[in-house]
């Protein structure tokens, strides 16, 4: 490819981030640093029960004894703990009753970002929970949802209004004890979405959390549970984005999923957060634990991802198969561009018989930025006749970027089948031309094909989402393949 | 003769012996050889052996091979017989044999043969004090003391193993068959050194056995270095063969230059535990490596082949390929690492592993990695764990061929994807009939080398008859 | 009579495709089996030679008045059924020559004969080579490995010689084959036609039949045969095309 492409690629790379505004919304904030004091801040300032404060600082004390993980492809700058404010909410002045009375420069946040919590503008088909900064400010569509025995609600109303659920539930998926991140979470944990859909219902719109980072300084710790119950089923987006800001901020989310005997979870992530600018200055550390269990048999968990910010992720949403004949299905696009550095992929854990798993991954990188898949499929001997088939491709844009692949595949029984593919090459230049000669610019023919390449993934999404992750992609990588 | 004191291998154990031996081991070094010793008992000291807290290692033990009791033998023995070392040879196979005992280099008579066209083939010890001018530049220059103990470990105590040496244009007739006989009357520890280096345009090809004559365990710790010049060519083989209770820690590094070319084999039937690192660097452009490994294991047997590929230079290809069947409570790893460097423009590699497990106890885990700094690359690999093609299977049984033979069949057919790479006919036939032998769960350690299974005086009974009619 | 299939009902992964096919087969018959894409045929010929994918959910299949259903693949190849693939599978490392000894040695042990000497077998692969018209070398190669499209259909049928079968069910034998191949293919099959044994030929075109001419002509349709006649019914179908079948139902 000449320097005209290149050029392009350059143009098409550096996509301005359209959501790096922020809004000066009143805001109370927890004093710098951790400790227990800061602890015990959040769970007082939430009101919590015992049993929760309780999680908290045992999650708190195992995270004093762990290390920051050093075996991701990632280099992280130090990242100091106390430099960090855990929790920061806009102001309430008292329990809202109706959405006249949210901060309107909070509902303006939310305009801006697309996401309406206007209940007469409201998306059609989708029940939106707003999280920003560290707490849930609104839910929509609850009323509806709950004609169906559906909760769907921020995570501390859960903690208030379903205790025995939650305490049930909390850390049975993800505990804290599994990973430095996930203690930290567990620890300081400010809120999130609760979503519990009964026996037998089908879901009948989409379910949506929006996370938006808005304060500066602060990092962001949600906390995200959904219970299947028998024979239910319930398709999960979340969204994220944060303001522009030269220092980085550190989310670090837990996910937890549990299916029931023939439920089904589809749980869908455009993850837009704020990737630092074209120097590699700023941006998030998105470190998110995710995992649901199949714990019936016939149950099924499917996570496609498309992860086209932050400065660093560090993420592997997982499936454990313990039912018979469970299925779980990871789909997923990366993109990091500049400086960005992406370490993420899955991990299928075949424990049932009959299971099967599939994962699609779909890596893109650009300018200087790492890109990995990071994946872990194992068969233990009991999951007999399982399957599973991986198919891991990463495109390369310009020469100065890296795209890596770390597939780990243990197989413990003979009946089952397990497929590996990996390719990683650059944009196809007879694609390119063959566009060109269609008298198709090189920029959209890039577009075109980078979008065609992801297809794969993009069509597992929610229609509401696919658009939107679709343009996503072309901002990203506008130009990207000369 | 004094009792022999056994003792497990471990790093203290080793400082101790080396403390003890320093002057001894380093007699005939040169001021260069003596300092890589010293810089790589250092690293020994820091790095240790593996365990399974390391990434490389997380999924061989080798705590229980060193736990046991071995025999540290410093100096070749000469109670020995010699002549063994040589029934070793493959009927029709015509190669210039050296013999290893124990990883001494054998015939003491001629330590160093000097061939007409400049070919030097003997005793490591011999060229290093003959011609200090070929073997220092390489001896020790390819190796990674710094993260490897294995390699750091072979590097302070070898003294000896195989050199051979093909001057530049030079294009070996003979292949040369390098056998190491492991026989001791007690449990042995062995570190051998081999180091092969082909000068420009240069032709060669090595088989390297490793076999096991008797049921005594044994570690071996054997590295060798391999210089692949300028347009040269090296077809590589390793066959191991060892007995049920001895491990081999096998390092090779191979070191290819602007356009050179390498084919390599890794056949590894038989061994209590094996474990191979490759290490190919491409250190010009346009070369390229072919490496292909087939193991067949059972019992308790585990093996692990680690593949590093490092496309430092732009146009190079390589290619991996590792196909093994493993039974009964056998394990396997694949760990293979593709590096393509920043500056390795229009690399292409690709990498495989392919398993069929036999049992539900036999377990594998594959490892391949790609690491790509490079946009003008086509890189791909592939793994797959299973059972045999159904649709193959439905076609032989249509055929009125029964389930068992059939499998077989199929099993014979996996394999044969990377024995059918044997470019020596002789030792294609011979790995042909001791796989057939191996799917059988005929193949034992014999008295004598296994490789005279199937002399054309006993010729091998096979269930079904693939042999060539 | 040689084949009798009695409301044969057969399904995959629990998709029912075969939905009660009647067929009967006398020896010395050529029947040929025609109809659209994914409507069964293939299907068909797979269950009769025992592929266990399939799962038989209602029906008989009776074969020299035995019970088909109850053998497996290869005792139902030793009984003398031949299936010639639409894929063949590539097998390598193992060459025709020894995968045709195994086979044929392994029907003879069935049948109570000794196994045939190298001499001998060899003589016979020669003798078949050149009845089917194959003149190259196919025979020292591995078993499909690398063979064109044309070679590979032209290997069944030489099999089909070797292993001289009762009932033989040629599975669209002539896709993608050029003309020449096709009447190779079609002239190996007309030369093994005899009074004792049977063929079904199970075909997309009916160009052919222009080379082996059919005794009968059964159009199936979404898993039930729907039409049967002679060969002139193949004619009618290659002019009016399978829409006229449809229209028809």
């Amino acid at each position: 490819m000449g320097s005209d492409s290149n050029n392009i690629i350059d143009a098409y790379t550096s996509g301005e981030y359209k959501y790096g505004f922020h809004t000066d919304i009143e805001t109370e904030y927890a004093p710098i640093g951790l400790n227990e004091d800061t602890v015990r801040y959040i769970s007082a300032q939430k009101n919590e029960p015992a049993f929760l404060l309780e999680y908290r600082l045992k999650a708190y004390r195992h995270w004093l004894t762990m290390k920051m993980p050093t075996w991701p492809h990632l280099e992280i700058p130090p990242i100091d703990y106390q430099g960090i404010i855990y929790y920061a909410a806009p102001k309430k002045k008292k329990e809202l009753s109706s959405l006249d009375e949210v901060d309107p420069e909070l509902l303006e946040t939310f305009n801006k970002l697309g996401i309406s919590l206007e209940e007469q503008k409201k998306l059609s088909g989708v029940a939106v929970d707003a999280v920003i900064d560290s707490v849930s400010v609104k839910t929509t569509f609850s009323e509806t949802l709950a004609k169906h025995g559906i909760i769907f609600c921020s995570f501390s109303e859960a903690v208030k209004n379903h205790p025995d659920l939650v305490k049930q539930y909390m850390g049975s998926v993800v505990p804290y004890t599994d990973n430095f991140f996930a203690a930290l979470n567990s620890a300081v944990f400010s809120d999130g979405s609760f979503c519990f859909i009964p026996k037998g219902v089908r879901c009948p719109v989409e379910l949506s959390t929006y996370f938006r980072i808005n304060a500066a300084n602060t990092g962001q710790f949600e906390r995200t549970l959904i219970l299947a119950e028998e024979g239910s089923y319930v398709s999960y987006m979340e969204g994220c984005t944060a303001p522009q800001r030269d220092k980085n901020q550190l989310h670090a989310a837990v996910v937890e999923i549990v299916a029931m005997k023939d439920a089904q979870v589809k749980y869908s992530t455009v993850q837009n957060w704020y990737p630092g600018d074209k120097n590699g200055k700023g941006g998030i550390y998105n470190f998110v634990t995710k995992r649901g269990i199949c714990k019936g048999s016939n149950s099924k968990i499917s996570w496609t991802q498309v992860e086209t910010g932050s400065a660093i992720t560090w993420k592997y949403p997982s499936c454990i198969l313990l039912g018979d004949n469970s299925v779980g299905e990871f789909y997923s696009v990366a993109v990091t561009n500049n400086y960005q550095q992406a370490d993420t992929g899955t991990k299928m854990l075949h424990l049932g018989r009959n299971t099967k798993s599939t994962i699609i991954s779909k890596g893109i990188s650009a300018g200087r930025s790492n890109n990995s898949y990071r994946g872990l499929v194992r068969i233990s001997k009991n999951a007999v006749n399982s399957r599973n088939y991986s198919q891991c491709d990463s495109l390369l844009l310009g020469d100065k970027c890296g795209a890596h692949t770390f597939p780990y595949i243990q197989t413990e029984n003979k009946s089952s089948i397990v497929e590996h593919e990996a390719t990683t090459s650059k944009i196809s230049e007879d694609q390119l031309f063959y566009c060109q000669q269609r008298g198709i610019d090189t920029e959209s023919a890039v577009g075109l094909i980078v979008n065609g390449y992801a297809k794969e993934v993009l069509k597992q999404l929610p229609m509401e989402f696919a658009v939107e992750a679709q343009k996503l992609l072309s901002i990203s990588l506008e130009g990207s393949v000369g | 003769m004094e009792p022999m004191v056994l003792t497990p291998i471990s790093k203290e154990r080793l400082l101790d012996l080396y403390q003890e031996n320093r002057s001894s081991l380093s007699a005939d070094d040169s001021p260069a050889v003596r300092a890589n010793r010293e810089k790589a008992l250092d690293s020994f000291r820091k790095l240790g052996f593996p365990d399974k807290k390391m990434e490389d290692w997380r999924n061989t033990d080798i705590s229980k091979s060193l736990g046991l009791a071995y025999d540290y033998p410093l100096q070749p023995s000469e109670e020995d017989d010699m002549q063994k070392v040589f029934r070793c040879n493959i009927p029709h196979l015509d190669t210039a044999v050296i013999g290893q005992l124990n990883g001494w280099f054998v015939s003491k008579d001629v330590p160093l043969m000097e061939l007409g066209n400049g070919i030097i083939i003997g005793s490591l010890a011999e060229a290093m004090k003959k011609y200090p001018h070929l073997v220092e530049p390489h001896l020790g220059n390819y190796t990674d003391v710094e993260s490897n103990g294995f390699a750091a470990l072979n590097t302070a105590f070898a003294t000896d193993g195989t050199f051979i040496y093909i001057p530049d244009g030079v294009k070996s007739e003979k292949a040369v068959q390098l056998v190491n006989v492991i026989q001791h009357r007690e449990n042995i520890f062995i570190q051998s050194r081999n180091l092969i280096i082909l000068g420009k345009e240069a032709k060669l090809t090595v088989v390297h056995c490793d076999d096991s004559y008797d049921h005594q365990p044994s570690f071996s710790n054997i590295v060798t270095e391999i210089v692949v010049g300028e347009g040269a060519f090296l077809d590589h083989y390793k066959l191991q063969n060892l007995n049920n209770n001895s491990t081999l820690v096998s390092s090779t590094w191979f070191h290819l230059e602007r356009e050179a070319k390498l084919e390599s084999h890794y056949l590894s039937l038989n061994g209590a535990l094996l474990r191979n690192n490759t290490y190919v660097r491409f250190n010009g452009s346009f070369g390229s490596a072919n490496i292909y490994g087939l193991y067949l294991m059972d019992n308790r047997q585990h093996i692990d082949n680690y593949v590093a590929v490092d496309h430092a230079s732009p146009d190079c290809i390589s290619n991996e390929l590792f196909k093994g069947i493993l039974d009964e409570h056998a394990t396997g790893v694949f760990n293979g690492h593709i590096l393509v460097q920043r500056d390795a423009q229009r690399t292409n590699a690709s990498q495989n592993n392919r398993n069929l497990l036999l049992t539900d106890t036999a377990k594998i885990n594959s490892k391949p990695f790609l690491e790509i700094y490079n946009d003008d690359v086509k890189c791909s690999h592939g793994s797959t764990t299973g059972q045999l093609d159904e649709t193959a299977m439905f076609y032989l049984r249509q055929r009125g061929i029964g389930e068992d033979n059939a499998r077989m069949l199929l099993m014979f057919a996996f394999a044969d994807e990377v024995v059918s790479k044997i470019a020596i006919e002789p030792l294609r036939y011979r790995i042909e009939d001791m796989v057939k032998k191996r799917l059988q769960g005929e193949l034992q350690i014999c008295e004598q080398c296994v490789l005279h299974c199937s002399t054309p005086e006993h010729p091998m009974e096979f269930k079904i008859d693939l042999s060539k009619i | 009579m040689l084949l009798k299939i009695t409301n044969l009902h057969a399904s995959i992964k629990g998709k029912e495709i075969l939905k009660g096919i009647n067929l009967v087969v006398n020896k010395g018959e050529v029947h040929a089996i025609m109809g659209p894409n994914g409507t069964g045929k293939s299907t068909l010929a797979s269950v009769i030679a025992g592929r266990d994918v399939f799962d038989v959910t209602e029906g008989e299949v009776l074969y020299n008045a035995k019970n088909l259903l109850t053998l497996s693949v290869e005792e139902r190849a030793r009984e003398g059924i031949f299936l010639g693939f639409q894929y063949p599978v590539e097998i390598p490392g193992v060459s025709i020559t020894n995968f045709m000894r195994t086979a044929v040695n392994e029907i003879r042990k069935y049948r109570g004969l000794d196994p045939m000497g190298a001499g001998e077998f060899l003589k016979m692969m020669e003798e078949k080579k050149k009845l089917v018209e194959i003149t190259s070398n196919l025979t020292n190669r591995s078993v499909n490995e690398g063979f064109s499209g044309g070679e590979k259909k032209r290997n069944e049928i030489f099999q089909m010689a070797m292993l001289e079968p009762t009932l033989a069910i040629l599975d669209e034998t002539d896709s993608g084959l050029d003309i020449d191949a096709l009447r190779v293919v079609a002239n190996g099959v007309n030369k093994l036609r005899t009074s004792e044994n049977g063929f079904v030929v199970i075909t997309h075109y009916q160009r052919l039949l222009d080379y082996i001419i059919p005794d009968f002509v059964h159009v199936l349709f979404e898993g039930r045969i729907v039409k049967s006649g002679g060969k002139e019914l193949a004619m009618e179908l290659e002019e009016k095309g399978y829409d006229w079948i449809k229209q028809q139902l």
